[in-house]
């Protein structure tokens, strides 16, 4: 299936893109997609963490990932 | 409920004015600023990123969360900037107002507390020599 990411902050730099479209397997969970992430951009391994939101809520590692969701890689937030 | 994500500089005192209510004996504001050093580092200037979407859903999360906590709480505002900020600007403000002080410190500091733990915003910290994503590594 095809997945539609957004990106932001050093994920954004590091994917070098605000958006990034791929092709997943089907059925694909949110830690089936880091993987293969990490796998494509081993600069995410790096990261002190990086949490899968989906539709604004953030994401279990179990969720099984549809391809009308909006999917967004949250890198460790520093607001405030 | 005032939540708002904003690429202007905050107004302050509009922000804190829309917590006034009758019902209120205390208005409790939070007023983040942009530091010039991290750890002993000087700091330029700050640039904030922030997914709108969801920061403001999770914003509005956390502003009821703290209502559930502190049902007295008789208003809430909350309003965060993005873009690129300049020592001694004003990055975020939460105000609160009670019936009584206490519950509006507890239920501030509760608000900027989660706010910095859960809402989707980034900033990275220009240097003279450079530029770092906060806490984006180890």
């Amino acid at each position: 299936m095809k997945l539609k990411l957004s990106l932001f902050g050093i994920t954004k730099e590091i994917v070098g893109s605000p958006e990034l479209e791929l092709t997943a397997p089907d059925p694909q969970s949110v830690a089936g997609l880091m993987e293969q992430l990490r796998t494509q951009y081993p600069r995410l391994r790096e990261l002190t963490s990086c949490a899968v939101a989906v539709n604004s809520e953030y994401a279990a590692d179990d969720y099984q990932l549809q391809e009308r969701d909006e999917i967004a890689l949250i890198p460790p937030v520093s607001g405030g | 409920m005032l939540i708002e994500l904003t690429d202007q500089p905050i107004d302050v005192a509009a922000t804190i004015a829309a917590v006034e209510a009758e019902g209120a004996g205390a208005v409790n504001a939070f007023i983040g600023t942009v530091r010039n050093q991290s750890t002993g580092r000087p700091v330029v200037r700050l640039h904030y990123e922030a997914y709108d979407a969801m920061a403001l859903h999770q914003m509005r999360r956390v502003a009821e969360q703290a209502q559930e906590k502190w049902p007295m709480l008789q208003k809430i505002a909350v309003v965060h900037r993005k873009g690129t900020l300049e020592i001694g600007h004003v990055a975020v403000v939460v105000a609160v107002s009670t019936p009584h002080r206490a519950e509006s410190f507890a239920a501030c500091q509760f608000i900027i507390d989660t706010i910095k733990k859960v809402v989707p915003i980034w900033k990275k910290e220009e240097f003279e020599d450079g530029q770092v994503w906060v806490a984006a590594h180890p």
